[in-house]
């Protein structure tokens, strides 16, 4: 791990994976959407209105999946000093945030013609929320000191405190009765979702992961631009 | 270290009672901002019953967070609290004293101010005595998680404004779970699960939360 600490290094290697990376979003995406919007079939019960699923999901998964990306980064910064992982953290925020924007809104959108509602208060959607909320939090005391190295360590230990709603908001549906539906996917046995349906939400979530990968790139390779800018200026007023 | 835990205790009491107004100024938060929602919505009892133990809990957990800054901030502005990290009793257990302190100066009050609103509210009297123990077991709670955003936000700009940010997404558990045993309550439809979780809660935060503000106090210091 200490290898890749160095960010030359690791830049030279992200810059290899970068290309690959976001050609394979594009081919994924389209494909997830080409398969989701016109090959697959209209839910025998739901409709058209299903097909915001292939956005919906992948979205939700992907909120998470980030949070936990930032608290284990996090942990790493704290216990490890390494470097490179509190960049990795503050770079991710707010792709993180945007997701999760994305899937209250398409689930709100969801939500008024299935339920008849554009929001209920129901534990699932309560705990996204806050989720939301966390994120807003985290990016806010990353940029409220002076000193962006002290930010960074504040929101480290604020991210590690907010990981506890992970758990909370994946096993909501299971432990509360909510409008909201329990997972269809993530089960023991075969899930319970057909293959003319589960093949397009697959490749949208692994292109969201790979757009991930491709912006928080981009996003680290300015954070790193930006850190060296802050060292020579404070050179150049120390010298 | 008992000792010194005590002393800190009483120290943070003892600068709580000379300086005198703060504490009250919590009290009378509480007591204005709940007395504001008959006249915003309307005298109607029925409303008013309905709605008491959300605005008792919610006006609460604003007060608190309200006073979230008396608990580091003066410390950590004169440099004692660089001291008590170096002292040789664990920064955790110095949290916990300063924690207990602020619970003592803030949150008993309003458990005390909360009957009288109550009734100022209409409430039903089947939810007296359940909001009193589901107050006594979630204001420490909200003390703790408030000791981490403090912590957290020390020598931050707008300080103030963070703090609510970050700690009012963590206070949702408590006030669901707050709201919900009252409102069992007086609905009969039982108590003890909402007050065992907040129980739970409470148990959870004594160690998590007190090691994340300790977390949290050591790297103010740089």
């Amino acid at each position: 791990m200490q290898r890749f600490a160095n960010p030359t290094r690791f830049m030279r290697m992200a810059n290899a994976v970068l290309p690959w990376c976001a050609a394979l979003t594009v081919v994924l995406i389209a494909a997830g959407l080409y398969l989701g919007l016109v090959r697959s079939p209209a839910d025998y019960q739901q409709g058209e209105t299903v097909r915001i699923m292939y956005v919906h999901v992948p979205s939700a998964w992907m909120a998470l999946f980030i949070y936990a990306s930032i608290a284990m980064a996090s942990a790493t910064a704290l216990i490890w000093k390494h470097p490179l992982a509190d960049l990795i953290a503050r770079a991710s925020a707010p792709v993180g945030a945007g997701f999760t924007l994305i899937c209250l809104i398409t689930g709100s959108l969801w939500g008024k013609p299935m339920w008849g509602t554009w929001w209920v208060w129901d534990a699932r959607l309560t705990s996204v929320l806050i989720l939301f909320f966390l994120y807003l939090g985290y990016i806010a005391l990353n940029n409220a000191f002076d000193d962006p190295t002290r930010g960074a360590r504040a929101a480290a230990v604020l991210a590690l405190v907010g990981a506890v709603n992970l758990p909370i908001i994946k096993f909501s549906v299971d432990w509360w009765n909510t409008l909201h539906q329990p997972a269809s996917l993530t089960r023991l046995d075969a899930p319970a979702i057909h293959s003319s349906m589960l093949w397009p939400l697959l490749a949208m979530a692994v292109g969201f992961t790979l757009f991930y990968v491709t912006v928080l790139i981009f996003r680290l390779r300015s954070e790193i631009v930006a850190a060296k800018i802050r060292n020579l200026r404070l050179v150049q007023i120390g010298g | 270290m008992t000792a010194a835990l005590r002393q800190l205790v009483l120290r943070d009491l003892r600068l709580a009672l000379r300086q005198g107004a703060d504490a009250v100024m919590v009290v009378m938060f509480f007591v204005i901002t709940v007395s504001l929602f008959p006249l915003g919505i309307g005298p109607e009892l029925n409303v008013l019953a309905r709605i008491s133990a959300g605005v008792i809990w919610v006006t609460a957990l604003l007060a608190t967070m309200l006073s979230l800054d008396r608990i580091f901030q003066h410390d950590y502005e004169d440099g004692s609290l660089e001291l008590m990290i170096l002292a040789p009793v664990p920064l955790e257990a110095v949290v916990l004293a300063k924690v207990a302190a602020h619970w003592l100066v803030t949150g008993l009050p309003l458990i005390v101010a909360a009957p009288l609103l109550a009734v100022l509210m209409n409430m039903p009297a089947e939810g007296f005595a359940t909001l009193l123990v589901a107050m006594l077991l979630g204001t420490p709670t909200s003390s703790l998680i408030g000791a981490v955003g403090a912590a957290l936000t020390l020598g931050a700009r707008r300080g103030g404004v963070l703090v609510s940010l970050l700690v009012l997404p963590l206070y949702v558990p408590l006030l669901i779970f707050g709201v919900a045993a009252v409102d069992g309550a007086i609905t009969g439809l039982g108590v003890r699960p909402h007050l065992l979780i907040l129980g739970a809660m409470l148990a959870a935060a004594l160690p998590l939360a007190t090691w994340a503000a300790a977390a949290a106090l050591r790297q103010s210091q740089t």
